[in-house]
């Protein structure tokens, strides 16, 4: 310790007081015991309100815990058996597919007009600004309630116009028809995640150097050109986010079919989510509904892996 | 054109719910009636129901509380662990961050079961605490995962420069790094109380007593007896809800996005 202050005062006169502040540095200074220090609150909270639940959950589809009986017995893969045998399990897969692809595909492509209108300046853009945000931050109850009007058979306003216009004669009864209910369901869930895929490749768009654009501009690229060869791959990282989000947001929601036809007509808009949360909570089958429910989560991390991998290259290239 | 367009096609749902809100009931369960004017006078009636004669004043408070308590809880646990991820060059940090962020894609239906016996286990069922303890397991995730990548976007040299004049890494941390990260933070602060607010399953699963209800289970639960939607009170309640957000919302949309681009821009 002693030979240091003198090389302290060596660095110091060269303006790097290296030693000097290694000493006063404490532990707060090392990086690796920091790092775990900082990482440690959010670590052990995930672990014990996420990983433990997690688990908890995974044990409970081996179970048999019901709603009247919580006692915890082992049953093997007995409540999977009943899974599999039950169509109305199969319907909810085949939908959470339809609803998250379908949902994902036109989320994707309005979320990527929509970027385009917020960015281009014009006069009234912060109200329309406003309009475009408020389907995502409303909480998605309250703004499904008011499609549940919109979609009423019998006092829906679109119908009201469609009739008035002579198009149809009766109503359409919007969510009783197993069709129309899915595209009912779909399209809310598309209007409500537009906005965030909006702001996210909005991010993207802005990414874009503009002298970029500009000298594509002058070589004599067209809009569409500079759309396809430039715009789009430069933001396709961005794009994929916005996918993801849309995706996971999609898949793993039940509020706008719970609030909007509560799975119905007989099941037909049903959704994993929605059904371990009927067979769980409602039907109070605890065990039953863990193991749905515990179908969304290799889906999902299929999906977040792919497409992490897909940013990942595109990143690199 | 298609501004208007899109403006209008987002904001519809609830220009027409403003609309239902001051219908008579006479006016507005006729099959005939222009559903987008009035055919009877207007009346304020069923916005004063739901001011006074319903919960939705302690359902907004219980909201707003929540929310306030989540974000700070949120920060304390995400800010640290962001910059410990994006800062501190550790081998394992890039894939530490990916496993924080697929925490995020556990989704709620999952984990409400097996939450709720833990709740119950605290002591906290039918309590609006229960949400304050649970739902930054849903904002911390992604709080983390936003922050990196704020972070990254403040150059380092700014920091070492801070730590070479004499400054600790906290202290470098805390005069350099923070101010430069505020946009980012308030993003962040934004996204993780709409994220509060919106949520669903998890207040329908933990609360029952209607004292102790937040707005998105409230609304839809005591507005709604059996059969018999108030539907001009719950159109009320829609708009009164969702304006105020997305007012706050849009007017931290640039420093959000600024946020996302920084680091693209600058490399």
């Amino acid at each position: 310790m002693g030979s240091s202050a003198p090389a302290a005062e060596a660095t110091a006169r060269t303006g790097e007081p290296r030693v000097a502040d290694l000493r006063r540095r404490g532990i707060a200074d090392r990086d690796g015991v920091l790092s775990w220090l900082l990482l440690a609150p959010a670590v052990v909270y995930i672990l014990a309100l996420v990983a433990v639940p997690f688990l908890l959950a995974v044990a409970f589809s081996f179970s048999d815990v019901t709603g009247g009986d919580p006692s915890f017995d082992w049953v093997g893969l007995l409540n999977f058996e009943r899974i599999f045998a039950d169509p109305v399990f199969w319907r909810s897969l085949r939908n959470t597919f339809v609803f998250t692809a379908v949902s994902m595909v036109f989320i994707v492509i309005f979320g990527k007009v929509l970027a385009n209108i917020l960015i281009a300046d014009f006069r009234g853009r912060w109200i329309v600004r406003f309009c475009v945000l408020l389907p995502w931050t409303t909480p998605v109850a309250l703004s499904t309630i008011t499609w549940l009007w919109l979609l009423d058979s019998v006092f829906s306003p679109i119908d009201w116009v469609l009739r008035n216009l002579g198009i149809i004669q009766s109503n359409m009864f919007w969510l009783g028809q197993p069709t129309l209910a899915m595209i009912s369901v779909i399209a809310v869930h598309v209007w409500r995640l537009v906005p965030l895929a909006a702001v996210i490749m909005m991010a993207g768009l802005l990414s874009i150097p503009k002298d970029v654009q500009e000298q594509a501009a002058v070589d004599g690229a067209g809009y569409w050109r500079r759309m396809f060869e430039i715009t789009i791959p430069l933001t396709a990282p961005v794009i994929a986010i916005s996918a993801l989000f849309g995706a996971v947001f999609t898949f793993t929601d039940m509020t706008v079919v719970y609030v909007l036809t509560r799975g119905g007509p007989t099941n037909e808009t049903q959704v994993l989510a929605s059904w371990a949360f009927f067979r769980g909570i409602e039907g109070s089958d605890i065990a039953q509904g863990a193991a749905i429910a515990l179908f969304l989560f290799p889906l999902l991390l299929a999906a977040a892996i792919a497409i992490l991998r897909a940013v990942r290259g595109m990143e690199i290239s | 054109m298609l501004a208007v367009l899109s403006a209008l096609a987002a904001a519809g749902p609830f220009v027409w719910a403003a609309i239902t809100t001051f219908k008579q009931d006479s006016d507005l369960y006729r099959r005939s009636n222009n559903p987008f004017g009035y055919n009877e006078p207007a009346t304020s009636d069923h916005l004063q129901f739901l001011l006074t004669g319903t919960g939705f004043g302690t359902f907004a408070w219980n909201t707003l509380w929540v929310g306030v308590l989540v974000v700070l809880i949120t920060l304390a646990l995400a800010l640290p662990a962001a910059y410990s991820l994006a800062r501190l060059d550790r081998p394992w940090a890039g894939r530490m961050g990916i496993a924080i962020f697929f925490v995020y894609l556990v989704p709620p239906t999952l984990l409400f079961l097996s939450l709720s016996r833990l709740v119950v286990a605290l002591g906290l069922q039918d309590s609006t605490w229960s949400l304050v303890v649970i739902y930054p397991t849903i904002t911390v995730p992604v709080s983390v995962w936003l922050l990196i990548g704020f972070l990254k976007t403040i150059p380092k040299d700014i920091e070492e420069q801070a730590m070479v004049d004499g400054y600790s890494r906290v202290g470098a941390m805390v005069r350099v790094v923070a101010p430069l990260l505020f946009p980012g933070l308030v993003a962040v602060v934004v996204f993780a109380f709409t994220l509060t607010a919106s949520e669903f399953i998890y207040a329908l699963a933990f609360i029952s007593p209607s004292a102790q209800k937040v707005i998105s289970t409230g609304v839809p639960t005591e507005l709604v007896r059996g059969d018999v939607f108030f539907w001009q009170s719950l159109s009320a309640a829609a708009v009164l809800v969702a304006v105020p957000i997305a007012l706050v919302f849009n007017l931290f949309l640039d420093r959000f996005i600024a946020g996302f681009t920084q680091g693209a821009v600058k490399g």
